[in-house]
């Protein structure tokens, strides 16, 4: 699966898209945009709903859409060596 | 120290002004990403992995408690609470709203701070010793000329677009705590046979994907031709220097393809040029600098000896004091790396502090060093105790410079877009495994650095022992190398072998160590025994 992800223009959080015109701060939220996913980013974009967007290859795990690569697993779990200021720990990082 | 003229603080001021009209064009819509990107990047605003991240500029590491507390005001204002210091003496915040990057540059600007030329092809921040001016083994006090280099350096409009970034070193010592060589231009100021002041210029250092030592293109540069002769430098490579391939662009590259020798004549040529424009700055100019960094008022009466009864105490000054050139005086360190901790990671409350005792203790002044640490250049040994126990209620008194738990790490995947692999995960590991204050002290100075992308912002060829965070396969794998140096015994790390898991690295490393104090010679530091015996009995260790 192909989900969408960006920093929000105003505050630089990571965004995961969510269908539509929605986009969240967690992973779980985000939908499968498939072969839409360069039309959305686009549209996206020009709306500043979402800054410096791209698209992500994923898979589907019982915890919800999960990135294959490693970078993307820690933008979404937030910095692993600090527990307090992450967005979800559960996310697994060495291994989707 | 220095402070800003109206001039200074003009540009400045101008600059927050504009950025800001910049910032609110971007959020209104008026300009797209690809418009804004460069313009943010100037102000050193980037955008990271999991938000925008600001590097604020400390010129030549060294700050003023005012300073120091306005790093912790924004942290706390602006950030979460703390803020990162780099191997390039600066400081970074991991999260940074668009909104508030004008407000935060406009706070800065208050205490002559900005964020200028810490991004971009562009002549970055100057960097420079630690213990400039309370030092006794420097031919000058290196400041006075690191922010003469500052000045000219700043919105340089010919130099504003470089093939690549810049990175100049000045340093005034032999040892050499600042890795001069491994800088575009390195300058280690000395004086000549006649005692006459001038600077050796090393050019063409670096390290990153292709790490180089700077080799030495002319001995003595007059201190009276310190910039013009920069310029020539920076001419040459601003003309040839390869902006067709961002990895050949650096001037390493220009100065090994085309050969030392050939390069040192064009710069000579260039020089012979420049010298009949006069673009060097009067010794007035140069003397009106200076004075900002007369010696401070030592206490004359001060007693030069130190109460070292206290056996904790005792093992911190053994380590983290070293010696003024005022005898009643001490440089001391304050370690940023504790057992298990973030390396270079000051809290704001930390950062506050160390702003009260670089006041209290220190002249209201302190250092930031490439080794992620602060320094506090002029101690009275009198109040060194009395500092040691308010560092040690803080957790800022790790008894451990210069040794394995006093190691360089960059951000890594953890916070940096462009890495591989987490750096910092595994330099807690590394100080946990070695946390043992005799154990650390057993295998003396030891310097880890490691770096999670081939970039190295963490040093790592110039490690004793250095680690390199790679993506294998989307899977994080760490690297070995042994045998660099970053101080005046420079040299650069080489490759033990296939990589290591993070718990591999840790181990491997323990390994090696244990080899070294098996191996070791009557003084010998593990670099030194690493460079007599060699890499196959530490291969035949590690993968034997």
């Amino acid at each position: 699966m192909i989900i969408l992800t960006g920093n929000d223009l105003k505050t630089g959080d990571v965004i995961w898209w969510a269908g539509e015109t929605n986009w969240s701060r967690h992973l779980s939220d985000a939908v499968d945009a498939g072969e839409e996913a360069d039309a959305v980013l686009q549209r996206e974009d020009a709306a500043r709903r979402v800054n410096a967007g791209y698209s992500v290859e994923a898979e589907q795990t019982e915890r919800g859409p999960m990135p294959l690569h490693i970078k993307d697993r820690v933008r979404a779990s937030g910095p692993t060596v600090r527990q307090d200021l992450a967005i979800d720990t559960n996310i697994p990082i060495e291994k989707a | 120290m220095y402070q800003y003229d109206k001039y200074d603080q003009s540009l400045v001021d101008s600059r927050v002004a504009e950025f800001r009209d910049q910032c609110e064009r971007r959020i209104a819509g008026e300009m797209t990403e690809d418009q804004f990107k460069p313009l943010r990047l100037q102000n050193g605003l980037y955008l990271q992995l999991h938000a925008y991240m600001l590097r604020v500029a400390i010129p030549y590491g060294t700050l003023s408690g005012d300073q120091m507390r306005m790093l912790a005001t924004i942290a706390r204002k602006y950030d979460r609470d703390y803020g990162h210091f780099t191997t390039r003496q600066n400081i970074q915040y991991n999260w940074i709203k668009l909104e508030d990057a004008a407000d935060i540059l406009q706070d800065l600007s208050t205490v002559e701070m900005h964020a200028i030329q810490t991004s971009g092809n562009c002549i970055r921040n100057i960097s420079s010793d630690q213990y400039a001016g309370a030092s006794a083994e420097e031919a000058a006090d290196p400041r006075p000329w690191a922010e003469l280099l500052r000045q000219w350096s700043s919105f340089h409009p010919e130099f504003a677009h470089l093939p690549r970034k810049f990175k100049i070193c000045v340093i005034a010592s032999d040892t050499d705590r600042a890795a001069m060589r491994l800088h575009d231009i390195g300058i280690q100021l000395v004086e000549n046979d006649a005692g006459e002041l001038g600077a050796r210029f090393y050019v063409g250092g670096g390290m990153g994907r292709t790490p180089m030592i700077a080799p030495l293109i002319r001995e003595f540069v007059s201190a009276d031709d310190l910039i013009s002769y920069c310029e020539a430098c920076l001419r040459v490579y601003n003309r040839y220097g390869r902006r067709d391939n961002k990895y050949k662009a650096r001037i390493k590259i220009l100065v090994h393809e085309i050969g030392a020798e050939e390069y040192t004549r064009q710069v000579e040529e260039e020089f012979a040029h420049i010298k009949t424009l006069n673009l060097d700055p009067p010794r007035a100019e140069l003397e009106r600098i200076s004075e900002f960094f007369a010696p401070p008022a030592f206490d004359a009466e001060a007693p030069t000896e130190v109460d070292l009864s206290d056996p904790d105490f005792r093992i911190w000054h053994d380590q983290n004091v070293a010696e003024h050139k005022n005898p009643a005086y001490a440089i001391a360190t304050i370690s940023l790396k504790p057992v298990g901790g973030i390396p270079g990671d000051a809290t704001a409350d930390q950062m506050d502090l160390m702003a009260d005792l670089a006041k209290q203790y220190s002249f209201d002044e302190c250092r930031v060093t490439h080794s992620q640490n602060i320094v506090l250049p002029h101690v009275r040994k009198a109040d060194l105790y009395a500092l040691w126990q308010k560092l040690d209620e803080a957790g800022l008194a790790p008894a451990n410079l210069d040794l394995i738990g006093d190691m360089i790490a960059c951000p890594g995947l953890d916070y940096c877009s462009l890495a591989n692999a987490r750096s910092i995960p595994l330099a807690q590991k590394i100080s946990q495994r070695f946390a043992d204050q005799q154990r650390q002290k057993e295998l003396g100075e030891l310097k880890l650095k490691i770096s999670g992308c081939i970039n190295a912002c963490g040093h790592h060829h110039a490690g004793h022992i250095g680690i390199l965070g790679v993506d294998r396969k989307g899977v994080e794998n760490y690297q070995l190398l042994f045998g660099g140096s970053g101080a005046e015994d420079v040299s650069l790390a080489k490759i033990t072998g296939p990589g290591f898991t993070e718990d591999g690295v840790v181990d491997a490393i323990e390994k090696a160590t244990d080899l070294y104090l098996a191996q070791r010679e009557e003084g010998e530091r593990f670099v030194d025994t690493y460079r007599r015996i060699g890499m196959e009995p530490f291969k035949e260790a590690l993968y034997g």
